[in-house]
């Protein structure tokens, strides 16, 4: 079975006996020798497959292209020390059952990922998707350590490490989130962690969006021990993370009505999915048939509000804007990339690519990158552009 | 190529870079030549063949292109303060110095952002964003000499880092060119760019992907507070458990540093910061935020030193007395290089739990090889820097350093650790980088470097080794490592 084929230099054949180190990369065992497998296959045949964990990020920003190929075989935590604030875990792992365990220990993923059901971590990973305290507590990829995974030739690989401070090498293991398995299957991740706040406490002070712009930007500004700032349902919802002692001594300057706990954990957590504030319960036909499509935007922090373009919440303290518009999609593009970000199609926009359309030197880049990881086009492209599926998967 | 015609190539590619440039942008003269021979890590020495010291991106671009075309390497330059000769030049390569594009674009405080040039010193944002309450966390040892280009080239970090991250976590934005002058912009002020994330893989390239000509940076407000514990313990063992029960308890303090007995004596001697000297190990931990949440972090890191068994405990109560504290840590370098000729600085990254097993197996190797060695770790992080003593006027002795280092790189690596964890590869580390990766990840390494620079021209044979010289070190290690004769003389 050739898991380790000719790379692209053309020369390992004769290197890898001879290879000094990292002899742990070359070994699989059953269930990912099944994935290695079904990707050479893939590869010999031409054919393209849809990774798939638990399936929970279905029809969100476009539409699956391929066969699925499951990653629900790879499950277990592999190394998990608290006092090390590192977790391994193998890609396929419900997402639900890690958090659980860190829960355990009093720790937590920093990115705050959204958690519906069935999500894993390989999924949390590869959408790269976070929730409220990515703006204070960083994203998907900054908490991420290291990767094992198999290239789109079924070769195993790993970056990265199970440490804080690593800058041997290109960081190869960043580049894989919010990458939507284009350039692998992630087998095994590695995450920072970080202990639970001792204390939260959140706080709703009613105004309008661009009030509230301002005032989340000015209060990140200050030492406060903020964990999350969003806009939605009329109201700036504040989150105060950290001792006791500071979170107690922070209240009193902010004012606001406080959120009883058990609201306040489902409000964060459902933030992480989507803000509230716009869809009925009963415009939800299934998530791809929305009356009118969802967009997320990724601006500057300062950027007005977009309420007449059909904003409905603010969250990453100011950072990102949840759209509801049937404006057609090259004009919320152009909205975005006007105010220095740009917008992914969330739902109900399955005839679009998620990922905002990039420049001919950025795509030019992202082929060549895609043709390192994946030279026979077998993993789907269909999140990034249309045009890079095709050119990846040799469709015409 | 005859020496005529590399004569003839030369002159016209110095001509054309002539022609683009400022007449003080570009030195050639063996004189101007010499202050750019090597960075922090002098035993490497080469000059260039010329230096490009442009005023703006427009002329950055210009090098590139005309080196491009007369397939000429170009090796870029911050401020030089690298300690793994990552801008060591070549004869046939122009050094590229972005230390003249020192511009502050602008400050936003509001949104908490500043946009400036490579090569602003890492110092000087924070000391610009001063009057706003704000600074730019990331806190290299040089940096008030260091600049945000090289910061950007080494994904650097800092004491702080364990609670503000690295670069990587603190860049918003870049802007650049491609090896052939082709423009480039990466990420911004908006939160995580479409696409790959490119910019997390700008982070740490050690210029071999892109040339960067302005930076975005997150700005964070200044805590209000910070106060440092100095615990002393009569063991590495202990003070390594006490690091373990301070992250146990939940605290990620500001900065939390060890120093080994040796480490201690040779600061103590120097700057008499007032540890203690009959302690095996010193912990200083501090604690930055609201004065409500230092005095409780402060309180539970004491309590965590104690239950211990740390044997002396001091807390800074004013400014002046945490500077003290901390200029022994601060000073470990210079204090050690007051007691050997030289030293070498290493920088492997381990996971915490196994400091005491890898400070024993330095010990081992520290008789093994003849030198001695002191310890001074980044306990919060990993992040150990073995100083093995030397005197380069001794033959040998700068073999047998480098080779105690490579045994101590691959020792980290055995515990699960890396070989660099903030000082790059370079062209120190290109052997031990065959020690922590196998040929397939090498080779996807050099790939990605073609995916940016087809050609190969920018700051060419640093950072990722070939797969030769791995196979070849490989190969020498076989008989080397497990020499079955040792009493025999080799050559």
């Amino acid at each position: 079975m050739p898991v380790s084929s000719a790379g692209p230099t053309g020369t390992l054949d004769a290197q890898s006996g001879a290879g000094p180190a990292g002899a742990s990369t070359a070994v699989l065992d059953p269930a990912e020798r099944i994935l290695a497998d079904a990707i050479c296959a893939a590869a010999a045949d031409q054919r393209v497959l849809h990774l798939r964990g638990g399936d929970s990020k279905r029809g969100l920003g476009g539409a699956a292209h391929g066969e699925p190929l499951s990653t629900l075989g790879l499950r277990g935590i592999v190394d998990y020390d608290p006092a090390e604030l590192v977790v391994t875990v193998r890609a396929g792992t419900p997402l639900a059952d890690l958090q659980a365990e860190l829960v355990a220990h009093g720790q937590m993923l920093p990115f705050e990922p959204p958690d519906w059901p069935g999500a894993t971590v390989g999924g949390a990973v590869a959408s790269g998707l976070a929730g409220p305290r990515r703006a204070f507590a960083g994203s998907v990829r900054d908490a991420l350590l290291g990767v094992r995974l198999l290239d789109g030739r079924g070769q195993v690989l790993r970056f990265g490490g199970r440490v804080m401070k690593n800058v041997a090498g290109f960081d190869l293991f960043r580049l894989q989130a919010g990458a939507w398995g284009r350039l692998g299957v992630l087998l095994e991740v590695s995450f920072r962690l970080l202990p639970r706040p001792q204390r939260e406490e959140t706080l709703r002070l009613p105004m309008a969006a661009n009030e509230a712009i301002q005032r989340m930007n000015r209060l990140a500004a200050t030492p406060l021990p903020l964990g999350a700032a969003a806009w939605c349902e009329g109201a700036l919802h504040l989150r105060l993370c950290g001792s006791a002692a500071g979170v107690d001594a922070a209240l009193p300057g902010i004012g606001g009505q406080a959120v009883e706990p058990a609201a306040a954990a489902a409000f964060w957590a459902g933030c992480a999915g989507m803000p509230p504030g716009h869809v009925p319960a009963a415009d939800m036909r299934g998530p791809d048939q929305l009356e009118v499509p969802l967009w997320r935007l990724s601006v500057p922090s300062t950027t007005r509000s977009l309420g007449a373009e059909g904003e409905f919440a603010v969250d990453w303290c100011g950072g990102l804007r949840w759209l509801a518009t049937d404006a057609p999609p090259s004009e919320v593009r152009s909205l975005a990339a006007s105010l220095g970000g740009h917008a992914m199609a969330w739902r109900g926009n399955l005839a679009q690519p998620a990922m905002h359309p990039l420049d001919p030197v950025r795509l030019a880049l992202h082929r060549r990158l895609f043709d390192v990881f994946d030279p026979h086009g077998v993993f789907d492209s269909g999140r990034f552009d249309a045009a890079a599926a095709q050119a990846a998967s040799g469709a015409t | 190529m005859s020496q005529l015609a590399a004569s003839q190539a030369t002159s016209r590619i110095l001509s054309a870079l002539a022609a683009a440039l400022p007449a003080d942008a570009l030195l050639t003269e063996p004189e101007q030549l010499a202050p750019y021979e090597c960075d922090g890590l002098s035993m490497y020495r080469q000059p260039p063949l010329a230096v490009a010291l442009p005023y703006t991106a427009e002329q950055v671009q210009a090098v590139l292109r005309i080196c491009h075309a007369h397939h000429t390497p170009v090796i870029p330059r911050g401020a030089g303060t690298g300690l793994a000769g990552g801008v060591l030049p070549r004869a046939d390569a122009v050094l590229l110095s972005l230390a003249r594009l020192k511009r502050i674009v602008r400050i936003d405080p509001l949104a908490r952002v500043a946009v400036v040039e490579p090569g602003v010193r890492n110092a000087a944002i924070s000391e610009a964003s001063a009057a706003h309450g704000l600074y730019y966390a990331p806190d290299p040892s040089s940096q008030i000499a260091c600049s945000i280009g090289g910061n950007v080239a080494e994904n650097s970090g800092g004491v702080h880092c364990l609670k503000y991250g690295l670069t990587v976590h603190n860049v918003l934005g870049i802007k650049g060119f491609l090896a052939d002058g082709t423009p480039l912009s990466i990420g911004g002020e908006a939160p995580d760019d479409s696409g790959l994330d490119l910019l997390a893989l700008m982070m740490g390239s050690e210029g071999l992907l892109v040339v960067v000509t302005e930076v975005t940076v997150r700005l964070l407000p200044r805590p209000r507070v910070a106060q440092v514990v100095m615990a002393a313990f009569a063991t590495v063992e202990a003070a390594g458990d006490a690091v373990a029960g301070i992250i146990g308890e939940g605290i990620i303090p500001a900065g939390l540093e060890m120093m080994d007995a040796l480490a201690t004596r040779a600061v103590e001697d120097f700057v008499h910061a007032g540890y203690p000297l009959d302690a095996g190990a010193i912990l200083l931990a501090e604690s930055d935020g609201t004065a409500e949440e230092v005095a409780d972090e402060i309180a539970r890191i004491e309590a965590v030193c104690r239950r211990h068994g740390a044997v002396s405990l001091a807390v800074s109560q004013s400014e002046v007395e945490r500077l003290k504290l901390w200029a022994g840590r601060k000073a470990a370098f210079p204090a050690v290089g007051r007691i050997t000729p030289d030293y070498y600085c290493m920088d492997g990254t381990i996971p915490k739990k196994h400091l005491s097993a890898v400070l024993r197996r330095i010990a081992e190797l520290s008789e093994r090889h003849g030198l001695a060695c002191a310890n001074v770790f980044h306990a919060g992080d990993g992040n150990l820097h073995p100083l093995i003593f030397f005197d380069a006027n001794q033959p040998g002795d700068v073999e047998r350093a480098e080779a105690f280092g490579l045994d101590i790189l691959r020792a980290c690596v055995e515990a699960g650790g890396v070989i660099t964890g903030e000082h790059g590869v370079g062209v120190e580390k290109l052997d031990a980088m065959c020690v922590q990766f196998a040929a397939p990840e090498l080779a996807t390494f050099h790939a990605v470097k073609a995916a940016f620079d087809p050609a190969g021209l920018l700051n060419p044979g640093k950072a990722v080794p070939t797969l030769h010289r791995c196979a070849e070190m490989g190969a020498m290690h076989v008989h080397g490592g497990k020499l079955l004769h040792p009493e025999l003389p080799r050559f």
